[in-house]
C-alpha cells in the first residue's frame, strides 16, 4: 500500500477518524481508514442537533460488502453534516481530509488521549 | 448403485486410496460415540414406480379442483401452460441465489423484471426481490415502521387475515411491539379512531380484507400521516389490483402482501409469495433482496443484488431482517404470469373475477342471504344465511363441495359464510349450485 | 481461453433480450383470456385509472424467458460446489409428484377429511425427520432455513418466559451463519461471540467463560461451516445445560451427518433443516425453501400450531397449545417444497446415510488432491466441505475473488468465498453426494491450473470471467445510486 497521509493539523483516534485541532471542528476519517474500506457507497450521518459522549457511534461507512461504524473523538452537538456526502460518499475516498470531511460539531470535549501525526503515524506501523 | 449416488466401489476404492483411509467409517472419526445413533435410521427406500403409484394413491384421495368455493388467502386462478413450463426450467429452478452475477443473469434480470411490475401493479416506487409469504411480509412491514418511526407500537385491523393476525402477533411477542385492535364499523371497514395514534409506528389494514371489503385505503393514510404513523398496506388476493385503485395513490407507505394469485398453484397453502413494497426514502430499510441495474467494465448493462449492506449475511445481528432464502422461483413465477396476462389481460381476469362475485353475491341474496358488511367487495364476500344453510352446508361437504367458510371457525363472533368466485367459476356453475343450495 | 481440455468451460452463442417492458405492444396477450357470462358489475369511484404492464403474445413470453434461462447456471448445468449449501441433484420424479392436481390444486382450508392425502404427507413427513434427527417432534410451518432459526430461538424465548426467566443474551460461534445473530436479535437477543478453539471448533472452557445466567442458550452449526464436526458438544450442551440455557442445532450441514449423529443424544433441545439443501428440494435461485424445526421433549409444549395428530388411522389438525408461541405460516408450510422433500426421503429411506457418506467422501478427496496448491487453515478431519484461503495466491496478487471468477470461465460455479469470516479469503468447498470422480476430477483439475496461472500470469485471473455474457459487474455503483425498477 502506498504511504498513507497523515497531516498535522488534525489528531487522530485509534479507530482512525481525525478532529481538527481548532475550531471549526470537524470530524472524518484517515486517508489509511478510506482506503482499507475500499470504494464507499454510502455515509449514514446523524442528525444536526444530535449529542454524542466521547467514543460513541455517530454514523456509519459503508462499501458494498461491509458497514463500519463512526465514533466520536470527542464529545460534542452536530452542528452541521456534510450533506454532499449524500450523492457522493466517494468525496471521503478521494479527500478524506478536505472535501470528504463527515460532521462539524459545536464545541468539542476532551481532546486528551487524541494521536497527535507522529503517534498516529506509529500505530499504523503496529497493525 | 442408486441412481442418485454415481459411484462404483472401484470410484470409491481409488478416492479412499487417494485421500489415504481404509474405509469411508474412518472419514467420521471425529464423531465421538457419545454423540452417534445406537440404530440405523428406521425408514425404507422405495423405487420411483412404487412411489409414483403411493403419491398418486394420496393425491386421488384430494378433492377435484374447484371444489373450494372459498378463498381465505388461496386463490383458484387459471395458469397459463407457458408459465409452468418457462418456469420448470431447470436453469431456473436448481440455481441457487445470483451471487455471482455473470452467471445468473437469467435470474437477476427475471427479478429485477418482477421488482417493476410489482411497483407498478402496487403504485409504489420499490418493491424487493419477495418475502415468503404475505403473512410474513405484514409482520416484516410492521417491523419496518417501527424501525422508521422509533415507535414500538401498532395499530392492527380486525379485518385483516386472522392467521396473518397469529403470525404478525408471534414476530411482535418476540421483538416487544405492541399491538392494538381497530374494529371494522358496520360498512365492514376499519375504524381507527381507538388506537391512540401518537404512539403507533404503523397503522395496518388489509385491502380488500378478510370479508373481502374494499378499504378506503386513502383515509386511513390521512390518519395514520396526522400522527406521524406509517400506513402499512396489507392484501391476500392480489387479483384485486388488476381493477382497483394502488394503494401506493391512496398514501400508502410500506405495502406487504400475498401474490400467489399471480401464476402460483394452491398446493395446499405453500409455497407462496410476499410482494413488499415501500416508497423510495425508505428504500434502505426494506428487508429482502433487491436487484438493482447496473453495468459491466465494457459497458454492457447487467444487473446484480444491490444493498446488501442491509442484510444478514453483512450486518448480522444489526441487518433489518434474518432472511436469507425467500420465494426467489415464485417471484420469477409471477413475472412469467403478468408477462403472459399483461396490463390488458391482467385487468380483463380481475374484472370476470368481480363481475362474476356480485353475481353470485346477488344470486345468494335473492334465496334469503343478507350480505354481512354494506362495503363494496371485490371477489370476496362475507353473507349472513337462511335458516338450514348449515345442513346443507354439511351435507355438499359430504359430497367433496366447500361452499362457504365459516367466520366463526376464524374466532369472528358473526354466524357469516366467506365466499370467493374467480374467473374459474361459470355461470352454469354458479346456477346450478344457486338452485342446489335453495332447494331444501 | 483456458487451455486444459478436462473441463467443460467453452465459448457458445449467447441471445440478447431486452427487458418486458421493452418489448411488446399495447393489446397483445399472451394468455386466454376468457369471455365474461355475467352482467357488468363495475365499482364507481375505486377503480384505477389504468394498468401499465406491458402486453406480450405467448411466443414473445417463451423466448423471453427461454433466452433468459441460457444466461443461468444450474446444478443441472454443472458442478456447484457452494459450501453449506448442499447443491444436490434436484430429482425429477419430486417435480411430477408436486405436480398431481390432487396436490396442485388442493386449498389448504378443506377441512381435515377431505384432505387426507395431503395431511398424510405432511405427517410421514415430520414423523421421518424425527426419526433421522433423533428428537421428539417436528415443525413443518417454517418456510426458510433463517425462518426455522427464529422459530427456534422463539421456543427459547418461550421457554425461559414460561419459567418467569428474562434471559437477554445468546452465545454464537464466530463461524455462525449471519442469519444466527440477526435471527437472535429479531427476539431482543444480544448476540455473544464465542471464539472457536485452535482446532476450529468450539471448546467447553471457551463456552463456560461466557455462559451465565443472562444467557438463554447457544446457537451451534453442526458440523460447523469449517466443515468440521463440533466434537465438543455433548459437554458444552451439559454446561449450558447445568446453567439453565438450552442448545440451539442449525441443522444446514446435516447432509454431512445423517445415519451417523443423533441430536437428542448429544442434548440438542431444537434444531432446523434446510429441506432445500439436505433434502433435494431446487434451490430455485433463492427458494422457496422451507425450514423444519425438530424439538426435544422440553419445547414440545411451546410448538407453533395447529399441529396433527393420528386418530384411528384419520389424521385430524389440533389447536396450538396454551403454551404455543403462535404461528408461523399463514397455512401449514411450504407444502409443494414438504411434498418434495417427502419423495426423497422415500426414493432413500435408510440409505440417507449413503448420501452423508459419499458426501463426506467426496469433499475429502477434493480437499486430499488440492492441499499441496492451496492453503488448508484447519488441517483436521472434516467432513463434508473444506475450507481453503487464497494465503499462498496472496503472493502473486490473486484473490479469492480472482479464483472464483476464472472457475466460472472452466465451467464450474465457484465455491462458497469469504465466508466463514474466521478465515481470511475463505474458499469453502462442499461437493455433495451428487458428483461422480469424473467431474471431481475435472473440478480440480480446473482449480489446479488456476493455481498454476495465478504465478504465470496474475492478470488473464484479474480479467476473469471471459467468457460469460457478462464480465465483472460495477457493484460500487449499483450500490451508490440503486435503480430498483425500471423507472428509477
Amino acid at each position: 500500500m502506498a504511504e498513507s497521509k497523515i497531516p498535522g493539523n488534525v489528531l487522530y483516534t485509534k479507530d482512525h477518524e481525525w478532529i481538527s485541532k481548532t475550531a471549526p471542528w470537524k470530524i472524518g476519517v484517515s486517508d489509511f481508514a478510506q482506503n482499507a474500506l475500499g470504494d464507499l457507497t454510502y455515509v449514514e450521518l446523524p442528525n444536526v442537533g444530535d449529542s454524542f459522549e466521547k467514543g460513541q457511534e455517530f454514523g456509519t461507512l459503508e462499501s458494498t460488502k461491509s458497514v463500519s461504524p463512526l465514533y466520536m473523538p470527542a464529545s460534542g452537538t452536530v452542528k452541521a453534516v456534510n450533506e454532499a456526502l449524500a450523492d457522493a460518499p466517494e468525496l471521503v475516498n478521494q479527500s478524506p481530509y478536505g472535501e470528504g470531511w463527515i460532521i462539524e460539531i459545536e464545541e468539542a470535549g476532551s481532546l486528551d488521549g487524541l494521536l497527535d501525526e507522529a503517534a498516529y503515524k506509529a500505530h499504523l506501523e503496529t497493525l | 448403485m442408486h441412481r442418485y449416488f454415481p459411484h462404483t466401489a472401484a470410484d470409491e476404492a481409488h478416492m479412499l486410496e487417494a485421500i489415504g483411509v481404509s474405509g469411508v467409517e474412518a472419514l467420521f472419526a471425529s464423531v465421538p460415540e457419545s454423540c452417534r445413533r445406537t440404530a440405523p435410521i428406521g425408514l425404507t427406500g422405495m423405487s420411483e414406480w412404487a412411489l409414483t403409484a403411493r403419491a398418486e394413491a394420496l393425491a386421488a384421495q384430494m378433492p377435484a379442483a374447484g371444489a373450494a368455493w372459498v378463498g381465505a388467502g388461496n386463490y383458484r386462478h387459471y395458469i397459463p401452460a407457458v408459465v409452468p413450463y418457462l418456469m420448470g426450467r431447470s436453469e431456473f429452478s436448481t440455481a441457487y441465489t445470483p451471487y455471482q452475477p455473470e452467471m445468473s443473469q437469467g435470474t437477476l434480470q427475471g427479478i429485477f423484471e418482477y421488482q417493476t411490475l410489482a411497483a407498478r401493479l402496487l403504485g409504489m416506487d420499490v418493491a424487493n426481490a419477495s418475502m415468503y409469504d404475505g403473512a410474513t411480509a405484514l409482520a416484516e412491514g410492521a417491523l419496518m415502521a417501527c424501525r422508521v418511526t422509533r415507535r414500538h407500537a401498532v395499530a392492527v385491523s380486525l379485518g385483516i387475515h386472522p392467521s396473518y393476525r397469529e403470525v404478525l402477533a408471534t414476530y411482535c411477542r418476540a421483538a416487544g411491539i405492541r399491538m392494538v385492535e381497530m374494529p371494522l364499523t358496520a360498512a365492514g371497514e376499519t375504524d381507527a379512531s381507538a388506537a391512540n395514534m401518537a404512539e403507533m409506528a404503523g397503522v395496518l389494514v388489509q385491502s380488500p380484507n378478510f370479508f373481502g371489503v374494499i378499504e378506503p385505503l386513502e383515509k386511513h393514510a390521512e390518519t395514520a400521516h396526522a400522527a406521524k404513523s406509517l400506513l402499512v398496506a396489507g392484501f391476500t388476493e392480489a387479483m384485486a389490483w388488476g381493477i382497483l385503485k394502488t394503494p401506493g395513490s391512496q398514501g400508502a407507505d410500506i405495502v406487504c402482501g400475498e401474490g400467489q394469485s399471480f401464476g402460483l398453484s394452491q398446493s395446499f397453502g405453500g409455497p407462496n409469495l410476499g410482494i413488499m413494497a415501500t416508497r423510495k426514502e425508505f428504500m434502505r430499510n426494506i428487508p429482502g433482496r433487491l436487484v438493482g441495474r447496473t453495468t459491466d467494465a465494457s459497458g454492457r448493462r447487467a444487473f446484480v443484488l444491490t444493498l446488501a449492506t442491509r442484510e444478514q449475511h453483512i450486518r448480522r445481528e444489526k441487518a433489518v431482517s434474518n432472511i436469507c432464502s425467500n420465494a426467489g422461483l415464485c417471484a420469477m413465477t409471477c413475472g412469467a404470469y403478468l408477462a403472459a396476462l399483461g396490463g390488458t389481460g391482467l385487468a380483463h381476469m380481475a374484472r370476470l373475477n368481480r363481475d362474476k362475485a356480485a353475481y353470485l353475491k346477488a344470486g345468494l341474496e335473492e334465496i334469503g342471504f343478507t350480505p354481512l358488511y354494506s362495503g363494496p367487495t371485490f371477489n370476496e364476500f362475507a353473507m349472513l344465511a337462511p335458516a338450514g344453510f348449515e345442513a346443507k352446508h354439511a351435507e355438499l361437504l359430504k359430497k367433496g363441495v366447500l361452499f362457504g367458510l365459516s367466520v366463526r371457525a376464524f374466532g369472528y363472533a358473526e354466524p357469516a359464510w366467506l365466499f370467493c368466485v374467480t374467473e374459474t367459476r361459470s355461470r352454469a356453475e354458479m346456477d346450478a349450485m344457486l338452485k342446489e343450495v335453495a332447494h331444501a | 481461453m483456458p487451455e486444459n481440455k478436462s473441463w467443460p468451460g467453452i465459448s457458445s452463442l449467447a441471445l440478447e433480450e431486452p427487458l418486458l417492458w421493452e418489448k411488446g405492444r399495447e393489446g397483445r396477450t399472451g394468455a386466454s383470456l376468457p369471455d365474461p357470462d355475467v352482467p357488468a358489475a363495475p365499482l364507481a369511484g375505486l377503480e384505477r385509472a389504468g394498468l401499465p404492464l406491458p402486453d406480450l403474445s405467448e411466443l414473445d413470453v417463451v423466448r423471453h424467458y427461454t433466452r433468459l434461462s441460457t444466461w443461468n447456471f444450474g446444478v443441472d448445468t454443472g458442478l456447484y460446489p457452494l459450501g453449506s449449501c448442499t447443491m444436490k441433484y434436484n430429482p425429477k420424479i419430486n417435480e411430477k409428484i408436486a405436480a398431481l392436481p390432487g396436490f396442485a390444486d388442493a386449498h389448504p382450508l378443506m377441512p381435515a377429511e377431505l384432505a387426507q392425502g395431503a395431511m398424510r404427507v405432511v405427517y410421514e413427513t415430520e414423523q421421518a425427520l424425527c426419526e433421522i434427527t433423533g428428537l421428539k417432534a417436528c415443525c413443518l410451518q417454517p418456510s426458510a432455513g433463517a425462518h426455522g432459526e427464529l422459530t427456534g430461538i422463539m421456543l427459547i424465548q418461550a421457554w425461559h418466559r414460561a419459567q418467569s426467566r428474562q434471559r437477554t443474551k445468546m452465545l454464537i460461534p464466530d463461524t455462525a451463519h449471519g442469519t444466527n445473530p440477526a435471527s437472535a436479535a429479531l427476539c431482543g437477543y444480544e448476540a455473544v461471540k464465542v471464539p472457536s478453539g485452535p482446532d476450529g471448533i468450539l471448546t467447553v472452557e471457551g463456552v463456560a467463560a461466557l455462559m451465565d445466567e443472562n444467557c438463554a442458550g447457544i446457537m451451534v452449526t453442526n458440523p460447523n461451516t469449517l466443515g468440521l464436526f463440533e466434537s465438543n458438544l455433548t459437554e458444552i450442551a451439559k454446561l449450558v445445560h447445568e446453567r439453565g440455557g438450552l442448545v440451539y442445532g442449525d441443522g444446514a450441514n446435516l447432509n454431512a451427518i445423517m445415519g451417523y449423529a443423533d441430536m437428542d443424544r448429544i442434548g440438542v433441545d431444537v434444531m432446523h433443516m434446510n429441506l432445500h439443501k439436505t433434502f433435494s428440494t431446487p434451490h430455485g435461485g433463492g427458494g422457496p425453501g422451507a425450514g423444519a424445526v425438530c424439538v426435544g421433549e422440553k419445547l414440545v409444549p411451546f410448538l407453533p400450531g395447529p399441529r396433527i395428530a393420528e386418530e384411528n388411522g384419520r389424521l385430524i389438525w389440533t389447536c396450538a397449545g396454551e403454551h404455543s408461541i403462535g404461528r408461523l405460516h399463514p397455512f401449514y408450510g411450504q407444502f409443494g417444497v414438504i411434498l418434495r422433500a417427502w419423495a426423497y426421503i422415500k426414493t432413500l429411506g435408510a440409505d440417507l446415510k449413503k448420501a452423508s457418506e459419499l458426501a463426506v467422501l467426496n469433499a475429502n478427496y477434493v480437499k486430499a488432491k488440492l492441499r499441496d496448491v492451496f492453503e488448508l487453515p484447519f488441517p483436521q478431519d472434516s467432513l463434508h466441505e473444506c475450507v481453503f484461503t487464497d494465503k499462498k495466491q496472496e503472493a502473486f496478487g490473486v484473490s479469492t475473488m480472482d479464483v472464483a471468477k476464472r472457475l466460472i470461465d472452466c465451467g464450474y460455479h465457484p465455491p462458497t468465498i469469504y465466508f466463514p469470516l474466521v478465515v481470511h479469503g475463505a474458499i469453502m468447498i462442499e461437493p455433495t453426494e451428487s458428483e461422480s470422480l469424473d467431474e471431481l476430477d475435472g473440478f480440480i483439475a480446473a482449480m489446479r491450473d488456476i493455481a498454476a496461472q495465478a504465478e504465470k500470469d496474475p492478470a488473464a485471473l484479474h480479467a476473469a470471467p471471459s467468457l460469460t455474457k457478462v464480465g465483472r459487474v460495477d457493484e460500487v455503483g449499483a450500490a451508490r445510486k440503486p435503480v430498483l425498477t425500471g423507472d428509477m
